[in-house]
């Protein structure tokens, strides 16, 4: 018992510091951004994050993709409270350690824990049957081959092998707790209304034989969920953590307001206004040093966490006109692409490499893609977990106009109407109010 | 009774050289006033105004464009330029309240020009025309020309999500007694007509189809009588797509302001 503790003690604290040195990865590269001020209306943040983080409130618009989603959370986070257990268990060396203290209840827990495993199965299996089997057209653009369709499927597979180990572990359990035996050391503690079904299969082996299954099982599912939380900084499942505070900062204003510059607000005060001061200084902190956005380090840091929070869902991209029919744009590409450049360059930081040349702009995003997009929100309010793909490809468009006066000709010619003459057309200001007398 | 239709509409400068100031100011924004279409929702919405006796003015040739389509196709300075000359304008006015047919101005008024130093409360014409009829000065109960007609409402990407305004329109076209039928996507879930963001001013990208089309097909789907629209660029885009297919005889692609107003002036 005792080397056992060490190991698990060893393998345990390995595991947490690998996850804690990719959670620092992630904070520093968000951190690359601009800041964004966020702090504002704070209760409404919080009610924000409670009804689409934690209630799910987007996720049930789709209702099947939805209810499926909301049991295998539930179950997450349900299955996660036997976690505590198994890990005391484990640096302790003792075997359900807290059946003695909780009496009944801990059987009605080990019972609910093994409903909920049951439904995860149901669940995911539905979800590996949409996925693989069903031509939902989501699942099937082209930004969803290679890597993110493997990651797609893995997480499910991941997630049933948990399941059956953590099943496995208990029919096992029962049974050895059964055995004349195991009566000491297995104590009878746990109700199993789902692996009692199991059971039967180890009738007929050794007692020697069950007991490594047992452990063997134990160990692989505690071994499993350490891996899976380490697998989640290369995953799209990283959702489950980043879900949270990605709601709480999420844009709360008129999806209609588009962000407003004050750094392009200070040069047109200083065209308009010949008094003004052109050596004051600037009214904001952290000015960027070009209007618009080419690279990843000139969005804002809500927006890299949008990156990574990003579930690949491609609900956005399902009710994207420009999508829909045919063209290039996909919001979900947008935030996919924008996740791969940061990662990118957070690889160069952490081998301290020189920066390669390439950016966000053309070498991932091409500007065929951002001239598509008709601004109808349509993807932002899509979006279960509140991101903003239109922000970025607005922010794009900007450094398209304003650094590289690179707009596709026809909105050249659109813009410079407005200049000259007060109207996206050539028609004459003075002719305003032509239409009352005709 | 006064004849409406040869009231000349006044504009900001010439009531305030009389003395008056008007209850709310009418944006007709640059569709409104040059595209011919767009006039006739511009018409149709003064006569509602008229006959419901409200006091309002135009900006006529002090209006320029809100800047919104600069603003969409990335061209901040532009728009922040555009919308300093006309809160200069609008201030100077000591302009309280907008009423707009155009839910891109309508958007850019309300949201995107309070930090540039202009604050109004900002209607779009189906809300302004529903509080009208709500307060009992706009009297619209003697239509029976729609009674029963199938009408489907295509929710301008402006209105609808960008600011949330499902119902206003969707009040009236009831008023009506018309038979509202929703398309497969409506309300938060609208497909954008494919004008927005600065699209009407240029060729789609390629595809394998237009947006305007698709949008269409999905109100055809309903089989409307009428296809209700709320901002004249997807009037434009829809009377197009409806175009396309052939319908125009048959499916009528009308703004909520023409419906409600006399028939024989659209
Ligand atoms: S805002 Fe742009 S990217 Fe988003 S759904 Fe509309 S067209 Fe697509
Ligand atoms: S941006 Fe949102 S809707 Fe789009 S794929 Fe990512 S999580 Fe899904």
């Amino acid at each position: 018992m005792y080397l056992s503790s060490i190991l698990f003690a060893v393998v345990f604290f390995v595991a947490i510091g690998m996850f804690t040195r990719n959670i620092r990865r992630i904070i520093r590269n968000i951190n690359l951004g601009r800041k964004t001020d966020r702090s504002d209306q704070k209760s409404k943040r919080w009610k924000h994050m409670t009804r689409v983080a934690l209630g799910q409130s987007k996720m049930v618009v789709l209702p099947i993709a939805g209810l499926l989603h909301i049991i295998v959370y539930i179950g997450f986070i349900v299955i996660n409270i036997e976690l505590l257990e198994i890990v005391l268990d484990g640096f302790l060396g003792t075997h359900r350690v807290l059946s003695p203290y909780l009496g009944g209840t801990y059987d009605v827990l080990i019972a609910t824990f093994e409903i909920f495993a049951l439904l995860v199965i149901l669940a995911v299996s539905v979800f590996w049957l949409r996925r693989n089997t069903m031509k939902i057209r989501r699942f099937w653009k082209p930004e969803m081959k290679r890597w993110p369709k493997k990651d797609a499927d893995y997480i499910l597979y991941i997630e049933l092998v948990l399941m059956f180990l953590f099943l496995t572990m208990n029919a096992s359990d029962y049974w050895l707790q059964q055995h004349p035996e195991g009566q000491s050391y297995y104590t009878q503690a746990g109700s199993f209304p789902v692996s009692s079904w199991i059971t039967p299969f180890f009738d007929g082996m050794s007692y020697a034989s069950v007991v490594s299954i047992e452990r063997t099982a134990w160990w692989l599912h505690i071994l499993g969920i350490l891996a899976f939380l380490n697998y989640l900084y290369y995953s799209k499942h990283l959702h489950i953590l980043l879900a949270f505070p990605n709601t709480f900062y999420a844009n709360l204003n008129p999806l209609g307001r588009f962000s407003h510059s004050e750094a392009v607000a200070n040069e047109v005060k200083l065209m308009m206004d010949p008094s003004a001061d052109p050596y004051a200084p600037p009214t904001v902190e952290s000015e960027p040093l070009h209007f618009g956005v080419s690279d990843v380090n000139d969005l804002n840091r809500v927006q890299l966490m949008n990156a990574y929070s990003c579930t690949e869902c491609g609900r956005c991209s399902d009710v994207c006109p420009a999508n829909q029919t045919g063209k290039k744009l996909s919001p979900r590409k947008i935030m996919m692409d924008t996740r791969d450049r940061l990662e990118q360059v957070g690889k160069q930081l952490n081998r301290g490499l020189e920066m390669d040349n390439n950016t966000l702009l053309d070498n991932y995003i091409s500007r065929e893609e951002l001239w598509a997009c008709t601004t109808c929100n349509a993807c932002v309010e899509a979006c279960p977990i509140s991101i903003d793909p239109l922000s970025i490809i607005m922010d794009m468009r900007q450094y398209l106009v304003l650094e590289q006066s690179s707009a596709p000709t026809e909105l050249n010619a659109m813009m410079t109407n407005i200049e000259n003459n007060g109207a996206p057309w050539p028609f004459n200001q003075q002719d305003r109010l032509n239409w009352s007398k005709e | 009774m006064m004849d409406n239709t040869t009231n000349p509409v006044q504009t900001m400068a010439e009531m305030t050289q009389n003395g008056v100031s008007p209850e709310v100011l009418f944006w007709v924004g640059c569709a409104g006033s040059f595209d011919d279409r767009s006039k006739k929702i511009t018409k149709a919405f003064v006569e509602l105004l008229q006959r419901a006796n409200v006091s309002f003015a135009v900006l006529g040739p002090e209006e320029s464009c809100t800047g919104d389509p600069a603003k969409r196709a990335g061209n901040e300075f532009l728009f922040q330029m555009q919308a300093s000359t006309n809160i200069e304008v609008l201030n100077g006015y000591q302009v309280k309240k907008i009423v707009t047919a155009c839910p891109h101005c309508f958007n850019t008024l309300k949201n995107e020009y309070p930090q540039l130093g202009g604050q109004y409360e900002v209607l779009h014409h189906t809300q302004f025309l529903h509080q009208l009829i709500e307060e009992g000065r706009l009297n619209i109960e003697s239509k029976t020309e729609y009674k029963g007609k199938k009408i489907t409402f295509h929710d301008p990407c402006y209105l609808g999500r960008a600011n949330k305004e499902y119902e206003a329109p969707r009040a009236l076209i009831k008023k009506l007694s018309a038979e509202l039928v929703e398309m497969k996507s409506c309300k938060e879930k609208g497909l954008c007509c494919g004008a927005g963001g600065a699209q009407m001013f240029k060729d789609a990208e390629k595809g394998d189809k237009e947006i305007n089309i698709e949008r269409t097909e999905q109100a055809l789907d309903t089989n409307p009588e009428i296809i209700a629209a709320g901002c004249p660029f997807c009037n434009t885009m829809l009377h197009d797509g409806v175009t396309n297919k052939g319908k125009e005889s048959k499916v009528a692609v009308l703004d909520i302001a023409q419906l409600l107003a006399q028939t024989e002036s659209l």
